[in-house]
């Protein structure tokens, strides 16, 4: 049977944990994994009265909203003047594909380089003209580094598609447009923007999941959440709890939620995408 | 479009370059930082042209490792081993799966793409501890079977495949049919080749996707000699009590980028075609 | 011994709609036989059918004498051409037109022989290189044609296959096949929904209608006696013109509004409400008649002149030879030649 591989592959490798995540955090169990006790929802009870955890899920999103709105902002700006310029689309594509292909923890390394306290180029550079940076202990400050440093990995993606997008749109309605003597400032409002909001709506999903789930490298390599947790995501904290806590209980029962929210934006998108299939 | 004003195509071109270099700065810096030694770089203010220290910077990494870590040379053929399993696996996989789910009326095939459905919602990052345990469990820690097959069976790729499938005219299948072709040879003779756009692309997506993945290896090698270029970086940054040893890790980091970023600039056309039409 | 035998062909589609309604018809050996009928009135499902890529619901078709209900398509010994051409892709047109052949087992050089006599036959030779991209749609045509030509298969099935092309194109193309058909001597099933390629082409014709065989004819047959008025008003350009009539009691005059038209014969029929129609070119102008026209346009065609007019508020269309000054709003007298007469049952669209 052709589909025998993935079934076997997804049925040991997501189906059993998946279930297994969701009996543990139904669980507790002490730290060396003698004694359970089977506490039906009380983990998930805890976690909703417990002011950290809503503290991080605040943040999670405070964060993914910035990413997603840094990135998509400046790739807007770039793929526009892309779409322009007659000449040379292709090079500046070519140089502006380069963060996709590095790595979450890479981007993290260089953008620490960049910005370490002590030695940093851009660091001392604002020290010098009177801004003390340290992100090594002031929290807004991390969440900005790791902020301009997840937006910065995702430019690439982010200018591809509109790009796309923009390009596909037919010349004769641009054409249209500047015989109405539409300015291209204006051009760009009112006609480019209104019609790739189906790809802008499209990034605009695809980049808070990223932002959710796929920068964990980069934080790890930043500010390992900290400093005291001013950088602490969910999945970083699944994680934390989870691999450097011992809290399996409560790990699996934040997993379960992340489980919960990641389905709700996978079929979200897909309702939206089958819509826009349909016109 | 005819229009010919050169003041905004120079403002066009001049926030295209400045965005260009924004973007590029930070791997420029990390390119000089890997040419100089290591006093050089804990000078305020660091220097922003080439060293000369490159070559020994590579060879003492590749060789030597970073502090007490694997040398790099083999990080990287464990990163390429990784990025590579999951690549072809997750393709013939996911290959495979499509096939049936398109051209076969089979008995429990809304079951099935329903579970495929699923696992397309859960990223590793999600379920990672319990996949952990299971991986444990199955004796594959610290194998290179245990780091890539969690990672293979996402189904991403078997429904853009679906996707690329889909869009083949039936017309295709039937002639297929008419001139005698089975299902075997349906598969290699025309969909195969039909469909290698999408598998290009599809292999520039899924090999740096494996070639990035971090906190699943990080997770299941406790070997040093199975580490990935990657991991190692922040291993590596975490050397502590001295200051990092910055020359070495910005060598480290441009090697860990070199592959993934010649791959996806080599094979740019069919994975920006490839993305943008199967993605949407 | 005929050689393509369908036996009650039914189809029904698992959604339960009944697109073929129990079809019968013997096809002889070497006949260019073309099914012919309005979209979706069930052509390419008998085509596919007899070809395998469609189960048969009920019935049976018997090909070359082989009952080939249960046969794959390989192995009915059939080829086919597709309206979209269906050429693969990344295949140079030589391996396109060898790729059946290979999948049969002939030996290379066979194969070899066989695609560049066909390749000679239709002046692909200069192109067998390229790939089907590479072509304009007229050569893909010839490639797709090709490749059903190289299997010497007991039947072509074609379907819709210049519905893609220029309408200047089509017309040549349609003499190619034709002439081609004609050489080989290979049975021909022929699907279009264009009446003046299937006149022009077919040996005999089949219409189709919402999956019924509506006639079953040579070309002239359909032209002078069409069994039905649905028949009667598909085939021939421009169409034939309809009037409702009444038929006088003794059977042998019909009235329309004013007019009146003596029969040659006696008309027998069950009731007085009938169906008159004839055909544009079947007239003639004259000086005085019973029947006047109100002409509202004139396309002048050179050769011909093709008028559109109404008597009353049904509309007329002529087709008189020449160049014919009429403009708006003109009267128009006309005969129509009485040995053209059609009539039809008002209900049952059935001949009389
Ligand atoms: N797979 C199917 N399932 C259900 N109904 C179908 C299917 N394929 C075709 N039909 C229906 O059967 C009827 C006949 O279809 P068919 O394709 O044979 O038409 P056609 O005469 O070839 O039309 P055209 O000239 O447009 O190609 C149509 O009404 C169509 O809607
Ligand atoms: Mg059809």
């Amino acid at each position: 049977m052709l589909v025998a591989p993935q079934i076997i592959i997804t049925l040991v490798f997501f189906m059993w944990p998946a279930s297994q995540a969701v009996y543990q955090s139904l669980l507790i169990e002490d730290a060396f994994g003698g004694n359970t006790a089977f506490v039906w929802f009380d983990n998930f009870k805890e976690l909703f009265e417990d002011d950290h955890y809503i503290k991080t899920v605040g943040r999670t999103f405070f964060y993914s909203a910035m990413v997603a709105m840094l990135s998509l902002s400046v790739s807007l700006v770039l793929a526009a003047m892309a779409d322009r310029v007659i000449k040379g689309t292709g090079i500046y594509r070519t140089l502006l594909i380069w963060p996709y292909a590095v790595a979450p923890v890479v981007a993290g390394a260089l953008w620490v380089f960049l910005f370490y306290p002590t030695t940093g180029i851009v660091s001392t550079f604002l020290t010098s003209i009177g801004y003390e940076w340290n992100h090594q202990l002031k929290g807004d400050q991390a969440m900005a580094l790791v902020v301009v440093a997840a937006a910065w990995k995702q430019i690439s993606y982010n200018f591809l598609f509109f790009l796309a997008g923009m390009q596909a749109i037919p010349k004769s309605l641009i054409e249209a447009a500047s015989i109405d003597a539409a300015s291209p400032f204006k051009r760009f409002w009112t006609i480019i923007f209104p019609l790739i909001t189906p790809t802008t709506f499209f990034l605009l999903v695809v980049n808070i999941v990223y932002a959710f789930f796929e920068t964990f490298g980069i934080i790890h390599v930043v500010t390992k959440g900290g400093p005291a947790n001013a950088t602490e995501i969910l999945v970083y904290k699944v994680y934390n709890d989870g691999f450097v806590g011992l809290d399996l209980g409560g790990s699996a029962a934040q997993s379960v939620i992340l489980m919960v929210l990641v389905i709700g934006m996978t079929i979200f998108q897909f309702k939206f995408i089958e819509r826009k299939v349909e016109y | 479009m005819i229009e010919n004003r050169p003041v905004s195509t120079f403002i066009s071109h001049a926030v295209l370059l400045a965005g260009v270099a924004i973007v590029l700065f930070p791997i420029w810096i990390t390119i000089v930082a890997a040419s100089h030694d290591a006093a050089r770089l804990l000078q305020v203010p660091l220097p922003l042209g080439l060293g000369d220290q490159f070559y020994e910077n590579l060879k003492e990494v590749i060789g030597k490792g970073v502090g007490n870590t694997a040398p790099l040379g083999l990080m990287l053929f464990n990163s390429l081993v990784m990025a590579l399993m999951i690549a072809i696996g997750k393709i013939v996989v996911s290959l495979l799966s499509a096939y049936a789910i398109v051209y076969f009326d089979f008995k429990f095939r809304m079951l099935f793409f329903w579970m495929i459905f699923i696992t397309l919602m859960l990223p590793v990052e999600v379920r990672i501890l319990p996949t952990y345990e299971v991986v444990a469990k199955l004796g594959m820690l610290n194998t290179y079977w245990g780091l890539t097959l969690p990672l293979i069976a996402s189904a991403t790729a078997t429904f853009m495949f679906r996707q690329t499938f889909l869009s083949v005219p039936d017309e295709l299948l039937e002639a297929a049919r008419i001139d005698g072709a089975g299902p075997m040879q349906f598969f290699f003779d025309i969909l195969i080749p039909v469909s290698r756009t999408s598998i290009a692309a599809m292999f520039v997506i899924l090999f740096i996707y494996g070639w990035n993945q971090y906190l699943w290896p990080l997770l299941i090698t406790t070997d040093k000699n199975m580490v990935t270029i990657v991991m190692s970086i922040k291993t590596m940054m975490e050397a502590l009590e001295e200051l990092p040893k910055w020359h070495h890790i910005m060598m480290t980091a441009l090697l860990a980028m070199i592959p993934p970023v010649l791959v996806v600039i080599g094979m740019q056309k069919l994975f920006v075609k490839g993305l943008t039409e199967t993605e949407k | 011994m005929s050689h393509i035998l369908l036996k009650g062909v039914e189809k029904i589609y698992p959604n339960g709609y009944k697109a073929i309604h129990g079809i019968d018809m013997e096809i002889e050996e070497g006949e260019f036989i073309v099914l012919v009928g309005p979209s979706g009135c069930g052509k390419s499902t008998l085509l596919r059918m007899v070809a395998g890529l469609e189960d048969i619901t009920n019935g049976e078709v018997h090909i070359a004498g082989r009952k080939v209900n249960d046969l794959e398509p390989s192995q009915r010994d059939i080829a086919m051409v597709f309206q979209n051409y269906a050429l693969y892709p990344h295949m140079t047109n030589y391996k396109n037109m060898a790729y059946g052949l290979k999948n049969l087992g002939t030996p290379k050089d066979e194969i070899d022989k066989r695609v560049k006599e066909v390749a000679k036959l239709l002046e692909l030779e200069d192109l067998l290189d390229r790939r089907p991209k590479e072509l304009s749609g007229g050569q893909r045509q010839r490639v797709a044609m090709g490749r059903a030509i190289v299997r010497k298969p007991t039947a072509f099935l074609f379907d819709e296959p210049l519905s893609n092309l220029d309408a200047k194109l089509r017309v040549q193309m349609r003499l190619v096949i034709k002439n081609l058909q004609a050489r080989l001597g290979t049975t021909t099933l022929y699907v279009t929904h264009d009446q003046v390629e299937a006149m022009t082409m077919a040996d005999r014709l089949i219409v189709l209608k919402d999956g019924i065989a509506e006639q079953i004819g040579t070309p002239m047959e359909l032209y002078d006696k069409p069994e039905t008025k649905f028949v009667g008003g598909f085939i021939g350009s421009p169409a034939m013109n309809f009037i409702d009539a009444t038929l006088s009691s003794d059977f042998d005059e019909i009235q329309f509004q004013d007019t009146k038209l003596p029969l040659k014969t006696k008309l027998n029929s069950q009731s007085s409400n009938i169906i008159f129609g004839f055909r544009p070119e079947h007239v003639t102008l004259v000086d005085n008649s019973a029947m006047s026209l109100h002409v509202e346009l004139v396309e002048h065609l050179g050769a011909e002149s093709i008028i559109h007019a109404k008597l009353g508020e049904t509309p007329i269309t002529l087709r008189l030879n020449g160049h014919i000054e009429a403009k708006n709003g003109d009267t128009l007298n006309v005969d129509i030649d009485a040995d053209r007469y059609h009539f039809f049952e008002k209900e049952s669209g059935l001949r009389l």
